[in-house]
């Protein structure tokens, strides 16, 4: 049981902070009531009603997501690849250039095919 | 604390085929990124050509220098890159086959001569169906060309599948494999509502199994405290009695496998998506995709979860029945001709799972038929069969493309009887008629499962065969002894490329039915799972 102790002791913090916050937020944040405060919270996309036409959304949200998630992905194996940049030598030089070098080519293609320009 | 790292060891020499692959898709990448719209389609398929050629070199390479495992009879090979993949016999068959099979099937793909001069799969795929801007895609000529690295990339996550020696790489390749194949699915030119439905529905089914056989993962990461193979099994060896987390891991991860084999009952994504995809596309993922999931399950169970069999093996026995039966009875009622297929290929399922079931394991001396050498020759034999009916139904055509209604099939003995000729032939195969390579693929894997006493399993399969013995005579007799109907199909004069696919296929069929010999051979050196 004790090594579950840490884990229930998270769990007691991370409720009791957003409790926390939802009840603070009552009493100090301000009270102002508009049509924008009470929108449903969406990155740059109106949420409803559709978009005129047919009910797409523009592609070029996904495609700046999924360009995210390739970097972001990147800097995950990036990172500790720092971390143990010296034990790994010439090896880990390699497999690195190999791995960047891939994700490179991802990017040159979404660049070519016009995925970078957002008109 | 600074890192205490062991630098892995990488045998990049037993891996060239895989590398091989995936540096061609990323070309095929850059040559779509790169290269002027004119030139991509020649580039591409000389590229995809070139390196699965040089794939299958590489593959001859390895599979040449395969070191005999000591103190094992049969194994030959090696575990490389610490346990992530399993370079062995028959990693390196079935990557062979895969490549051959892969090259055929990018001679389908590259077939323009049925659409004007066009590829079969969508100009631009991101135009809704019936819009100026896909009118505009194909009054421009626009073509998607990037179907060849994607192929690529599928065929490189199937090799890595069958040689996985590590769950999480197994997952891994799992979905290296199906990402390509849910966007092909997608592609078809005509009927793209059906097409984008089909791969709506084999995403949303796949990802759903995927997820499946990841909880499957975890738990019997949980039970034996590794994801290797070999790991697994000595966890599992050791143990008398299986626990239920150990049984509900191998039940999940079985249920993933199952879903990408196509057998009952995680069979119904099967006819909507072989019926949707374009023919190309459903020729390759009947061959090649059942053909890599059948490698991964054959490993993951003899190997990982060997010990267990007394327990798992009830399971397959009633999953192979009910495909079997399945397959057999509901294809009877299909009028449409790439349905029926689809559900023979569900049938088909079932025929293999008898030889897996069987777990016959051969002679004490290593030699003579195994469960593992007839399931491995069976895939190869229904590989092409499949790939050259496949081929056949992508040249019944009317002016809305491929006809694939039944009615629309009569008669086409008589206007074109080569064509019909070689599509009765594989329906001998697929019924598996003597003098087929389907005969001795059926007997070589009815045979090791007899061998191995699961005799009630060969008597349900035999029964079966009959069954569906009568639906392939059906439309053989549809086409050969009917009259054409009046606005019968017209058959496409295809280019060089189909018809050397259909040739090929027709030619291996009568050479695996007639001698089977070497391929048997290649099947049996390829021996036994390396642990």
């Amino acid at each position: 049981m004790n090594e579950y102790t840490p884990i229930l002791a998270l769990l007691a913090l991370g409720f009791g902070f957003g409790l926390f916050s939802v009840i603070i937020s009552g009493f100090t944040g301000p009270k102002r009531y508009n049509r924008a405060r009470l929108d449903a919270y969406e990155c740059g996309i109106e949420p409803t009603p559709q978009p005129v036409g047919g009910g797409r959304f523009p592609v070029k949200y996904f495609i700046t997501a999924m360009l995210f998630i390739v970097f972001d992905i990147e800097i995950i194996f990036l990172y500790p690849y720092a971390v143990a940049f010296d034990s790994l030598g010439l090896f880990g030089l390699v497999e690195m250039v190999l791995f960047i070098s891939t994700v490179f080519i991802a990017y040159i293609y979404v660049w070519r095919r016009g995925g970078l320009e957002w008109d | 604390m600074t890192g205490e790292f062991d630098v892995p060891k990488v045998e990049y020499a037993l891996v060239l085929p895989l590398l091989v692959v995936f540096a061609g898709a990323l070309i095929g990448v850059l040559i779509e990124a790169l290269a002027p719209r004119v030139w991509r389609y020649q580039a591409q398929v000389g590229v995809a050509v070139s390196t699965l050629f040089a794939g299958l070199a590489a593959t001859i390479q390895v599979g040449v220098g395969l070191e005999p495992l000591a103190g094992d009879v049969a194994a030959r090979g090696d575990v490389v890159v610490e346990g992530a993949l399993v370079v062995d016999g028959p990693s390196v068959f079935l990557w062979g086959v895969l490549l051959v099979l892969s090259l055929i099937s990018v001679l389908l793909f590259a077939e323009r001569r049925l659409e004007g001069g066009l590829t079969s799969f969508a100009g631009q795929a991101a135009a809704l169906p019936g819009t100026d801007a896909e009118r505009q895609a194909s009054t421009r000529r626009i073509e998607h060309t990037e179907v060849f690295p994607l192929l690529m990339f599928a065929i490189g996550g199937m090799m890595v599948f069958v040689a996985a020696g590590d769950l999480l790489i197994m997952f891994v390749a799992l979905e290296v494999l199906s990402l390509p194949l849910y966007l092909l699915c997608g592609l078809a030119r005509r009927r793209r509502l059906l097409s984008q439905e089909a791969a709506m529905k084999y995403f949303l089914l796949g990802a759903f199994s995927s997820a499946f056989f990841l909880y499957g993962i975890a738990l019997v990461y949980g039970y034996a405290g590794s994801f290797d193979l070999a790991a697994i099994d000595q966890a599992v060896s050791a143990s008398t009695a299986g626990t239920p987390l150990l049984l509900a891991g191998i039940a999940l991860i079985a249920v993933g496998l199952l879903f990408k084999i196509g057998a009952a009952p995680f069979h119904a994504w099967t006819p909507d998506v072989y019926q949707g995809a374009p023919t190309a596309v459903t020729g390759f993922m009947a061959a090649c995709t059942k053909i890599a999931a059948f490698g991964a399950l054959l490993r993951v169970f003899y190997v990982g979860f060997g010990g267990a069999s007394w327990d798992w093996r009830p399971l397959i026995w009633i999953v192979a029945i009910l495909t079997m039966v399945i397959g057999s009875l509901v294809a009877i009622t299909q009028s449409d001709i790439k349905r029926m297929l689809a559900y023979s290929s569900i049938a088909h399922s079932g025929f293999i799972l008898v030889g897996f079931v069987g777990l016959y394991a051969g002679s004490p001396a290593g030699e003579g038929l195994t469960s593992l050498s007839s399931v491995l020759f069976y895939l190869t034999t229904y590989g092409f069969s499949t790939l050259g009916a496949f081929a056949v139904v992508t040249l019944v055509r009317d002016a809305g493309g491929e006809t694939t209604h039944l009615a629309r099939w009569a008669g086409l003995g008589k206007t074109s009887p080569v064509l019909a000729g070689a599509f009765a032939f594989f329906l001998l195969a697929f019924a598996g008629i003597p003098l087929t390579s389907g005969f001795m693929g059926k007997w070589m894997v009815f045979a090791a499962a007899w061998a191995g006493g699961a005799w009630p399993l060969v008597i349900v399969a035999v029964l079966t065969s009959l069954v569906a013995a009568f639906f392939y005579v059906r439309v053989i007799v549809l086409m050969f002894f009917t009259e054409p109907g009046v606005d019968g199909p017209a058959v496409a004069v295809p280019s060089a490329l189909t018809s050397s696919v259909i040739a090929v296929a027709v030619a291996v069929t009568v050479l695996l039915g007639v001698v089977p010999g070497p391929v048997l051979d290649l099947a049996q050196q390829a021996g036994a799972f390396v642990r």
